[in-house]
């Protein structure tokens, strides 16, 4: 027999510090924040202390889910750890969350490494387990601490990510049914966005930084975005994938009543909703006080647009995460 | 596109820089208000008006508007 499954309840967990643009600023007096922020649509980010970790966000994420759900954490039967800055090579997050969080020890938990497709790829893996009977109430979680991979110069990617946790329960009951998936990866573009060195392939920190094709330093050292390829690549994937859901969930577009997309910056999202041809009332776009959480941005906006009742009882919503890997992916929701 | 359109959008793409100062033979890169964010508005106009894929390496390529718009319409 084959479940259904569906999210039951979202929650998120910002950091306590806040970076304002006024800041950036400071740093950087000839830069013309303003105008960026006006294109970016970043106006201040949230920054994981020193001493905080995705793990730690991801606990508090989850804690936050407990309490505004009145969930028992003895209910949870598996935990997924989206990240891509564990706080250990080894063990995997997962196991230390699963302890942390009072979760049996009969549950399975275990760490991807995925970024901005994250989230998507997470409902992929939960509604599978739930489908099969493997299990019924599967806790995902996604963090990322990308400021601790930015160097202190690179301005652009620093106006740009946030860092943040989200939790979200998939079950085989909720408020909304998880659709049909359409995934996808392209591992030629795997330096396009890349934290070089500090893995097995280049253990050793390198030094090493040229300047790229648009005048920015490329850092082996820290994380390096070659933006205009990722906006080329998400101007390609994301309209073929969104035509590719719509036939997969046998739904024209006009049953499409929301869209929730990965939070990347302003400019990209808007670009991408005019090329896909969809009108600015029914396209999420908020990230000025939070920035681009990386695996964590669509839970957040789902979470923002329950709340604020943009999504409603009856709506079909979709969802897309695109970026590094290259990887992508999306749904559609049912609420 | 013909030629004086693309040249006519792709100035439009520039926010303090006037249109005027922009033409056929101007070696954009050489700008002031130049940037890798006016490059991304560039590629984004291209992709929505022309239907055609700019890389950066292309943008770093081409040395005026006119180079930019032979090689966009080659692709």
């Amino acid at each position: 027999m084959i479940n259904k499954a569906y999210i039951k309840g979202i929650s998120y967990y910002l950091p306590e510090r806040v970076l304002t643009n006024e800041e950036l600023i400071k740093e950087f007096p000839e830069w013309s924040v303003e105008k960026v922020a006006d294109k970016v649509g970043v106006y201040s980010r949230h920054i994981a202390a020193e001493n905080e970790t995705a793990g730690d966000m991801a606990e508090k994420a989850a804690m936050a889910l407990f309490a505004e759900y009145s969930i028992k954490s003895s209910d949870i039967d598996f935990v997924l750890f989206c990240t891509q800055s564990p706080d250990y090579f080894l063990p995997p997050t997962a196991c230390v969350l699963q302890n942390r969080l009072n979760i049996p020890t009969s549950a399975g938990a275990f760490d991807y490494n995925l970024g901005c497709s994250g989230c998507i790829y997470g409902m992929a893996i939960a509604k599978g387990l739930v489908s099969a009977g493997i299990a019924k109430n599967v806790l995902l979680l996604t963090a990322e601490t990308y400021n601790k991979y930015l160097h202190p110069d690179d301005k652009s990617n620093r106006s740009i990510f946030g860092d943040g946790a989200a939790a979200c329960l998939i079950s085989t009951d909720g408020f909304a049914e998880i659709g049909e998936f359409v995934l996808g990866t392209d591992g030629s573009g795997a330096e396009y966005l890349i934290v070089k060195t500090g893995a097995s392939r280049h253990k050793a920190f390198s030094g090493g930084q040229d300047i790229d094709s648009e005048g920015h330093t490329h850092r082996d050292d820290y994380l390096y975005m070659n933006g205009s390829a990722i906006f080329n690549f998400t101007l390609d994937a994301v309209p073929a994938m969104m035509k590719q859901l719509l036939i997969k969930n046998q739904l024209e577009k006009n049953n499409i009543d929301y869209y929730v997309f990965h939070q990347a910056n302003k400019f990209m999202l808007t670009t991408i909703r005019k090329v896909c041809g969809i009108s600015k009332d029914k396209f999420y776009i908020d990230l000025e006080n939070v920035g681009n959480t990386v695996s964590s941005t669509v839970l957040i906006g789902l979470k923002e647009c329950v709340d604020k009742g943009i999504i409603q009882s009856g709506m079909r919503i979709m969802i897309c995460g695109f970026g590094v890997g290259l990887s992508w992916g999306g749904t559609v929701l049912s609420i | 596109m013909e030629l004086n359109e693309f040249v006519e959008k792709f100035a439009e793409q520039f926010e303090d820089t006037d249109s005027s100062e922009i033409t056929a033979t101007t070696n954009y890169r050489e700008l002031e208000e130049w940037s890798s964010l006016v490059g991304m508005m560039v590629i984004a106009f291209v992709k929505m008006d022309m239907g055609k894929t700019v890389t950066g390496d292309d943008l770093k390529a081409c040395k005026s508007v006119e180079q930019l718009y032979n090689l966009i319409m080659a692709k």
